[in-house]
């Protein structure tokens, strides 16, 4: 498969893809320099080769409040191992290197971003071979920080909507966001969860009749139960933790969760 | 009488999304906006409403002690030669500290918006210890989180914690201190957000917290000023305030902001020394300290060169913070405050020279402030006056002071 497109039209190509098939897109995260730097790319190539349709690269934050324990530690480590936003840029430009075709969105809190400076960070993750941009502490009153260069350079910029948005907020997301919106499952922050909750269908229909963006689903979906049950009812869906806990036991049976939701999302 | 509450001007900032100039505004997980949405909107309409404001007068007045005296310094002035020092005197309010100010508050907020959890975070332990004051007097349910590393040194108040009937929740991420406790606390928000209130205990974090904060604490600079011209027939040349956050400073400064002659300083926190870079001096270190976005505002955060947040460090745990209120950013860039430090043996030295002259022990915190009047007095006229906030008592820091000082 080669890369034919960048930033919003490459996502815009992914869930085509998806939708074609009948079935979701399965976007594993990975944190650049968990483990360390070179595994935490072997993972993202090994499980790039299963045919997953798009990556959710983390980049550590020393204080990231979206995040529940598992991430907390899995960026600990990283940022120990020395990943910086540049490392993190030299990741996205080395698997792309190898080969790598799929859409790779950055997912950072905004100070690390700050700090690089908002247009040099867009442009440089674009000539990286990037395609957009997940900033959990970004809502859309603040958007304006990274909208233009976003813009400019074509690069998604991924807005959240939450079982607590009210009307108000779902138009004020859809209006801004670009690529897909990132729906949050739960009130809550990341980690893997036995169960989606038993509003999802409900809470996805009340996004539906409001815009006709790619609904994304987030933060708790760990299996591949959760991928089958996810069919026809979201666009695609990240899975971070529970991926991060398999790989606690072994690299083996992270690359073995993924085989296994990627099959139970074609079913 | 002095008004123990007053309405904030409405042409005041922050502006309608937040923002003090370019500082503060809303950084936040799309979970919460709408729960600080609805906070505005209670906010908004409680400080509107009389029976509010009556309601926190009569708990200011018959419960927290207010208003607190300014003491004049006196034998400390005439040693020091110079200005004489008028101490506001916040240590005297229920609970030792001007955090019962911004507690009862919020609290009486969080009752009208029919909120009964309450979550708060601590570092110093006197926000946690005005926050499960304010609940138990409420009756509403309180659980504090708190670093493990100023659990340690801070005892005495988490005991006080715990006998007002709160849970303490020990942090153990980060630095385990306050900064993660405030990390926590907005997990347990973003977790919890249908059913608790968030009683943010500075004049930090997503809007409205900075300005809800600041008008909280304002009764403080609002008392002083008609009690520093009653006793000394003018207004100080400059207000002193300790800044870790920022919220007793902003109390005292914001009534103080039209009137040009006073000089409005605040003192952070030098730790070891700038050099050190062990400190929590964000406006002094700008090698390490430059304008970021930690706790949902933007303000001047000390971080390392790839966005990281740095630890800090302070013999004091209230002014640990690698942020600062966003309104004191703004300040310092309108040059309407001017920020300075003191380090950690200046602000010992205060607290000892104060307990001996005075018979005040101070917080150690607001031992910066006395640090910065006893620096800057013998500069001064003899008639000019400095009005320094004694924010806190020094009772919970004897195990600290003992530690370093010896018995």
């Amino acid at each position: 498969m080669t890369r034919q497109s960048q930033g919003t039209a490459a996502l815009d190509a992914m869930f085509a893809r998806a939708k074609k098939q009948n079935r979701a897109a399965f976007m594993p995260y990975f944190c650049i320099g968990y483990p360390d730097y070179d595994e935490s790319l072997c993972a993202i190539e090994a499980v790039a080769a299963l045919g997953v349709d798009g990556f959710e690269i983390g980049m550590p934050f020393s204080d990231p409040i979206a995040d529940g324990p598992t991430i907390q530690a899995a960026t600990q480590i990283a940022l120990e191992q020395g990943a910086t936003v540049r490392l993190c840029l030299d990741a996205v430009r080395q698997l792309r290197a190898r080969g790598l075709s799929q859409p790779m969105l950055m997912m950072s809190y905004a100070n690390p971003l700050v700090a690089y400076g908002a247009d040099r960070f867009v442009r440089d993750a674009r000539d990286a071979g990037a395609d957009g941009l997940i900033v959990p502490d970004l809502p859309p009153e603040e958007a304006a920080l990274f909208a233009d260069s976003c813009a400019r350079a074509g690069m998604a910029l991924i807005f959240f909507l939450a079982p607590t948005s009210n009307d108000e907020r779902i138009e004020m997301a859809t209006a801004n966001a670009t690529g897909f919106i990132y729906v949050v499952s739960l009130t809550g922050i990341t980690g893997a969860r036995k169960e989606l909750p038993a509003y999802l269908t409900d809470y996805i229909a009340r996004l539906r009749a409001k815009t006709e963006m790619p609904l994304v689903l987030g933060f708790g979906v760990s299996s591949p139960a959760h991928a089958r049950q996810l069919r026809g009812l979201t666009d695609g869906f990240i899975v971070a933790s529970a991926l991060i806990r398999a790989w606690e036991r072994g690299f083996d049976e992270m690359h073995a969760l993924a085989r296994d939701i990627f099959a139970a999302s074609q079913e | 009488m002095t008004d123990l509450y007053i309405r904030t001007d409405l042409s005041d900032l922050p502006d309608a999304r937040g923002y003090f100039g370019e500082f503060g505004g809303r950084f936040v997980p799309e979970t919460i906006i709408p729960a600080l949405d609805e906070l505005e909107a209670a906010y908004n309409e409680a400080i509107a409403d009389p029976a509010f404001h009556r309601e926190l007068r009569h708990l200011q007045r018959t419960y927290t002690g207010r208003p607190t005296p300014i003491s004049h310094a006196r034998r400390l002035s005439e040693a020091l030669g110079g200005a004489q020092i008028y101490l506001k005197r916040e240590d005297l309010a229920h609970t030792g500290a001007h955090k019962i100010n911004n507690a009862l508050g919020q609290g009486l907020l969080a009752k009208r918006m029919g909120k009964r959890r309450i979550i708060a975070e601590t570092g110093a332990g006197q926000h946690g210890v005005g926050a499960s004051t304010a609940m138990a007097l409420l009756g509403l349910e309180c659980h504090v989180y708190m670093g493990t590393v100023d659990i340690r040194r801070q005892q005495p108040n988490v005991f006080r914690m715990k006998l007002l009937g709160a849970e303490v929740i020990p942090v153990e991420s980060g630095s385990r201190t306050l900064k993660d406790a405030i990390n926590e606390a907005m997990r347990d928000w973003v977790t919890n957000v249908d059913t608790t209130f968030y009683l943010l205990g500075s004049a930090l974090g997503p809007h409205p917290y900075p300005m809800m904060v600041r008008d909280f604490q304002s009764i403080i600079g609002v008392e002083a000023r008609d009690q520093i011209q009653a006793l000394t027939g003018q207004l100080p040349d400059a207000c002193i305030a300790c800044v870790g956050g920022g919220s007793n400073a902003i109390g005292l400064f914001h009534a103080f902001r039209d009137d040009e002659n006073t000089e409005l300083i605040g003192v952070e926190a030098g730790g070891h020394g700038i050099e050190s870079r062990e400190h929590a001096a964000r406006f002094a270190d700008l090698d390490i300290s430059r304008p970021g976005i930690l706790h949902g505002t933007r303000s001047y955060v000390m971080q390392n060169d790839d966005g990281q947040i740095m630890e800090t460090h302070s013999v004091s745990a209230g002014l640990d913070y690698p942020s600062v209120g966003p309104e004191h950013a703004h300040l310092r860039q309108l040059e309407r405050a001017y920020y300075t430090m003191a380090t950690d043996v200046d602000a010992l030295e205060a607290f000892q020279v104060l307990s001996k002259m005075e018979g005040i022990i101070p917080a150690l915190e607001s031992s910066h402030a006395v640090a910065e009047a006893i620096k800057r007095a013998p500069t001064m006229p003899r008639d000019s006056v400095l009005l320094v906030n004694l924010s806190g008592r020094g009772d919970k820091d004897l195990d600290t002071v003992i530690g370093i000082l010896g018995n």
